[in-house]
C-alpha cells in the first residue's frame, strides 16, 4: 500500500484554495467521467482516483488530517490513540474532542472504489450527504446480442450466458421478438464510489429457419394441395410449430384461399397460454405430366 | 396490450433534488420525451437511465443543455461505431 499524493492527482499545489481544488477536480472530471468514457476502464480508474482526491481535499477536516500525517500516514492510528488517551485524562481534551476523526459515517456499497491508502487513513469509503456531495456514479450499461432460432423463441427456455467471467442463467419467455431488448439489472459495469452497477441489455436476434413467416404473434404458411383435393374436397395433414393437425379442404377450393387457425400461431410474450393465429394459404398444384387417359377425361370434362 | 408504468416527473425531481425546469429543457431539446396526462407530466421508465446520465452531466460537471446535446450526439455516434466494429470483427 503506497502513499497517494492527492495534490498531484489533481495537479494542484499543496496550498491550493478550495476554489482551485474544485476547479481542478471539475476540469479532470469532465475529461474522465464514466458517462463520457463508456467502456474505458483506464478512464474509469483515473476518475476514481480524482474522485478520491477530491473527497479528501474538498473536506476541510479530511484535508487537515491528510496534510497532518501525509507520508507518515501509517502512524496515524497511533497518533490518534495517543490523542484520545490524552483527552480522556483531561490533558487538553477539549481540543482533541472537537476533532473526533472517528465520527464520519460511511455509506458506500462499493468500498473498492477507494484506495487502500484512503481506507487506512479514513476508515471507509465516501461520506454520505446530499446529491451533489455524494458523487456516486452508476456503472455503464453493457450491451449484448443473443441469437435464437424461431423454434427456440417458440418456447420458454433457460440459457446460461457468461458475462465478464460470471455465469448468468436467464429465462427467455416464449414469444420474444426479433430486436426486442431485455434489461438485466446490475449486470453491467460496477458503479463508482458505491454507485449501483449498470445493467446488461440483451438484444434478441431471431433467425427464422422455418417455412413460417412471423408477423408479431401470427404465423403464415403456404401449403400445397393437389388439383383433385381442391376440386373434390378432402383432408390435408399439415405441420404446425407444435405438432401436426388435420385440416378439411372444402370442395372447389380456389388457389390462394387463406384459412385462419385461431390460437395456433406464436405464443404471446409473457402471456402464458395465449397464442396468435396461424394463417394457411392453399397453393393448388396442377398436374404437369398428364397420361393419355387423363387428357381424354379432361377433354371430356371441358366439353360438358 | 402491454401495461406501461410511468413515473411522475414531480416524484423524480424530488428524489433527485432537481428542478422540473431542467427536465423541461431536456424535453425541449428533444433529448428525452415526457408523457403528459391530464396536466401532469410523467417519465417513461426507459428514459430514466438516460435522464440520470444528463443529471450527472449537468449537476456534477456543470455542463449546460447545449453541451449535453453535443455529448449525447457524439456518444451515440461512438456507440454506433463500436457496434459496427464488433460486427465487422465478427465477420472477419
Amino acid at each position: 500500500m503506497d502513499f497517494v499524493d492527492y495534490y498531484k492527482t489533481l495537479g494542484i499545489e499543496k496550498n491550493a484554495s478550495t476554489d482551485e481544488i474544485k476547479k481542478a477536480y471539475r476540469k479532470l472530471a469532465r475529461k474522465l467521467h464514466p458517462d463520457l468514457n463508456p467502456n474505458d476502464k483506464d478512464a474509469h480508474k483515473k476518475f476514481q482516483q480524482i474522485n478520491e482526491a477530491n473527497e479528501v481535499l474538498s473536506d476541510p477536516e479530511k484535508r487537515k488530517k491528510y496534510d497532518q500525517y501525509g507520508e507518515n500516514w501509517k502512524h496515524a492510528d497511533q497518533y490518534e490513540q495517543a490523542k484520545q488517551q490524552q483527552g480522556s485524562r483531561g490533558f487538553g481534551g477539549a481540543g482533541f474532542g472537537e476533532e473526533d476523526f472517528g465520527k464520519y459515517t460511511y455509506s458506500s456499497d462499493d468500498e473498492s472504489a477507494f484506495s487502500d491508502f484512503f481506507e487506512s487513513l479514513f476508515g471507509g469509503a465516501g461520506s454520505s450527504g446530499g446529491r451533489r456531495s455524494q458523487t456516486r456514479y452508476r456503472g455503464q450499461d453493457y450491451r449484448a446480442e443473443l441469437h435464437l432460432s424461431l423454434t427456440d423463441a417458440f418456447k420458454t427456455h433457460k440459457q446460461t450466458l457468461t458475462i465478464n467471467g460470471k455465469n448468468v442463467r436467464i429465462t427467455i419467455p416464449a414469444g420474444v421478438e426479433n430486436g426486442q431488448v431485455i434489461r438485466l439489472k446490475g449486470y453491467g459495469s460496477p458503479g463508482a464510489n458505491g454507485g449501483p452497477a449498470g445493467d446488461l441489455l440483451i438484444t434478441f436476434v431471431i433467425n427464422n429457419e422455418t417455412a413460417y413467416r412471423r408477423d408479431r404473434d401470427d404465423l403464415y404458411k403456404t401449403e400445397d394441395i393437389d388439383l383433385y383435393t381442391a376440386l373434390l374436397g378432402g383432408e390435408k395433414t399439415i405441420d404446425t410449430m407444435d405438432g401436426k393437425i388435420k385440416l378439411k379442404v372444402n370442395t372447389g377450393t380456389q388457389n390462394g384461399t387463406k384459412i385462419r387457425l385461431k390460437g395456433k400461431g406464436f405464443p404471446v410474450y409473457k402471456k402464458e397460454g395465449e397464442h396468435g393465429d396461424l394463417y394457411i394459404t392453399w397453393n393448388v398444384k396442377l398436374p404437369t405430366h398428364l397420361t393419355e387417359k387423363q387428357k381424354e377425361l379432361f377433354t371430356e370434362l371441358s366439353k360438358l | 396490450m402491454e401495461q406501461e408504468e410511468l413515473i411522475p416527473a414531480e416524484d423524480f425531481c424530488t428524489h433527485h433534488q432537481i428542478e422540473y425546469s431542467f427536465i423541461s429543457s431536456l424535453q425541449n431539446s428533444g433529448l428525452i420525451s415526457i408523457t403528459s396526462v391530464e396536466s401532469s407530466s410523467y417519465i417513461h421508465p426507459e428514459e430514466i437511465n438516460k435522464l440520470e446520465k444528463f443529471i450527472r452531466l449537468h449537476y456534477d460537471l456543470d455542463i449546460n443543455i447545449e453541451g449535453i446535446e453535443t455529448i449525447n450526439y457524439l456518444l451515440e455516434k461512438i456507440e454506433a461505431m463500436q457496434k459496427e466494429m464488433v460486427s465487422l470483427k465478427n465477420k472477419v
